[in-house]
């Protein structure tokens, strides 16, 4: 993200400084999506998926809507809708560009599992890697972003969502309640209609595009003065109890799908009603789970909270101002982390040192990205009209 | 998950640490085994002496090789079986091909299960649907379609969760469809042998090296063995609550 003058005013005045709680939480929940993607990672115990019905994802997208339309809503209202919808494709051309870079690094990876790999407990397992035998085909759909490995399956979301954006954004700056009752009205088509993007070789997406937009528009919507107007509503202790009190009954209902055996305090017309829980179609529990989620933090870290200039919290902070880097190298990570885990050692102890240092890489990484954009920007040779780094800041 | 492991690593050091035989490998498992439903077919198989199981699966349900049948976990239930239920004739067939998805194994059913005139339909599924990465509504659908036609051809039913793979698990995403399976089998009110959970746990604790490389069976073959005791363990528990745990002598 960028810090220039004009990121200082919020689009409608929602404040005069940047917050520094969504970068905070972008940046944990990088760390959480990383730390999920390690195939049997035992530190992955310790995020949120395992207490309740949303993950890290809803705080990412949410996230993102937010910042994108804190970003490209001063773009639009300064230099108009083409400019900014010629941003918002940009931003979108180099996710598309980042995620076809993970996938030649994926190939890799299970070249090389194809290659040394063989025990004959697992035959049926070994016929994944069958579309090695027919690279074209399998390169192609991955390029229509059809064919999505594993856990690579957030950056294809992020470049539809974005596409949708510009004249979402431009509906969001006129009239906002339209603009969320028209994402809340295509959300509930999306479930009537069943409507989903088609995967290669079968099935659908797993994030389904025209359901998630809605966790997308919302966080936009909260960005063009949604949050004040809801802001007595969630402060009211009546809110943040109702929203304990969800949490606590995820927590209770997630504790059974890891001790089965607490399976038998949950009534059957309970289990009925609440399974499945569709991630794909962004169940309605996840959002709710969200929501109370995000009503209890903004609870208990106000904007203006002092530990957000902490030191301890700098490093949360600086991943989530860089999110497209640090989410890709997240993605490496979580690959070679597998690896490790594959080729050296799988103990409890390389768990957590894999963890470890996966976290530090990208603070690192996302430290030399600060540090190199204040360089560039100082000493670059381009007129500050330009404003360097401005679409691509963190949107 | 963790918590597991370690609760079963606390169990295990408070126990006798002489467990070192083969059986007792397999006993770790144990506690990932729910009988939360019972199966009253097979109650009442076993009343009449004669309990006849069919296992539908695919890839996973087999060994390679010439005695692969011999050894794969569907021979060793019946044997398991037939030690805990002396004086009962129990038979298992199979119906096992691999690389087939739920809904593959869905049309092929009423004739499997009209030749066989199972007690129990024993059902393993889901790692083809992941790895085609199936729509996970069809999924949902195909197990309920076929745990109700099995219950129409008066079989109880037993469904078993993908292995545990951790060398293609950047490939495979299990997990959505292990859910999906778990909630199935919930709400129909079936047990589910929670064959993922019970390989990561002996991943976990060093039982077996699922990570190896190996052309050899060995490995393979005591693995499939240990889930052969334990569904015995999970069919005799459910059919038969009452009556003291069999796993004493063993």
């Amino acid at each position: 993200m960028t810090e220039s003058p004009y990121e200082r005013k919020a689009v409608h005045g929602s404040g005069t400084e940047r917050d520094l709680r969504l970068d905070l939480f972008r940046g944990i929940a990088l760390w959480l999506i990383f730390l999920d993607h390690i195939p049997s990672n035992a530190v992955s115990w310790i995020t949120i998926r395992n207490y309740g019905f949303s993950d890290a994802t809803e705080i990412f997208v949410f996230i993102s809507g937010y910042t994108a339309a804190f970003v490209y809503g001063r773009a639009m209202q300064q230099h108009g809708f083409i400019v900014a919808s010629a941003r918002v494709l940009k931003r979108a051309w180099q996710i598309y560009v980042a995620h076809v870079f993970l996938f030649a690094i994926y190939l890799a990876e299970i070249a090389y599992v194809a290659h040394s790999f063989d025990n004959p407990l697992y035959t049926e397992e070994m016929g994944v890697l069958d579309f090695l035998k027919n690279p074209d085909v399998t390169i192609l759909q991955a390029l229509l972003l059809k064919f999505k490995p594993v856990n690579m399956d957030v950056l294809p979301l992020y470049i539809v969502l974005l596409l949708w954006f510009p004249p979402m954004l431009w509906l969001l700056l006129r009239t906002p309640s339209v603009a969320l009752v028209t994402s809340a009205a295509l959300y509930s088509l999306t479930w009537w209609f069943d409507w989903a993007i088609p995967a290669y070789p079968s099935g659908t997406w797993v994030f389904n595009p025209f359901a998630w937009q809605l966790m997308f528009v919302f966080g936009a919507w909260c960005a063009v003065g949604g949050a004040q107007r809801l802001s007595g509503w969630i402060n009211s202790p009546g809110m943040v109890g109702i929203a304990a009190a969800y949490m606590l009954f995820a927590f209770g209902i997630a504790m059974t799908w890891y001790f089965p055996r607490l399976g038998v305090f949950v009534p059957k017309f309970v289990s009925d009603i609440i399974y499945p829980i569709d991630k794909t179609n962004l169940d309605v529990l996840r959002i709710a789970h969200f929501l109370s989620l995000a009503v209890i933090t903004v609870w208990f870290v106000p904007r203006n909270w002092r530990g957000l200039k902490s030191p301890l919290l700098w490093p949360a902070i600086i991943c989530g101002q860089h999110s497209l880097e640090v989410f890709c190298l997240g993605v490496f990570l979580a690959f070679a982390g597998h690896f490790v885990f594959t080729e050296i050692s799988n103990r409890l102890f390389m768990h957590v040192v894999v963890s470890a240092v996966g976290i530090g890489i990208m603070v690192a990484t996302a430290a030399l990205i600060s540090w190199y954009r204040s360089v560039e920007r100082g000493s670059g040779p381009r007129p500050p009209s330009i404003q360097p780094g401005y679409a691509e800041g963190g949107a | 998950m963790t918590g597991r492991v370690l609760l079963t690593l606390l169990v295990l050091a408070l126990a006798d640490p002489a467990q070192a035989d083969h059986a007792a490998e397999c006993r770790l498992g144990a506690q990932e085994i729910e009988r939360d439903f019972p199966l009253p077919q097979v109650t009442r198989a076993i009343d009449a002496k004669q309990l006849h199981i069919l296992v539908v699966g695919a890839g996973s349900s087999l060994l390679p090789g010439s005695s692969g049948a011999k050894n794969a976990y569907p021979a060793r239930l019946e044997a398991a079986l037939a030690a805990k239920l002396p004086g009962v004739a129990v038979q298992v067939s199979t119906d096992v091909q691999a690389r087939r998805t739920a809904g593959e194994m869905v049309t092929s059913l009423p004739a499997a299960l009209a030749a066989a005139k199972p007690a129990l339909m024993v059902w393993q599924t889901g790692t083809v649907d992941a790895m085609h990465s199936i729509d996970t509504d069809q999924f949902r659908e195909a197990l309920e379609h076929g745990i109700n036609i099995a219950r129409s051809a008066g079989a109880d039913v037993v469904l078993i969760n993908a292995q545990y793979s951790p060398r293609t698990e950047s490939m495979i995403a299990l997990g959505l469809y292990a859910e999906n399976m778990r909630w199935v089998a919930l709400q129909q009110e079936v047990p589910l042998f929670d064959r993922f959970s019970i390989m990561k746990l002996w991943a976990d604790l060093g039982t077996f090296d699922l990570y190896s490389a190996t052309k050899k069976l060995d490995m393979a073959e005591r693995v499939h063995d240990c889930i052969g005791q334990l569904l015995a363990d999970l069919v005799f528990q459910s059919a038969k609550p009452d009556e003291p745990r069999a796993e004493s002598g063993r």
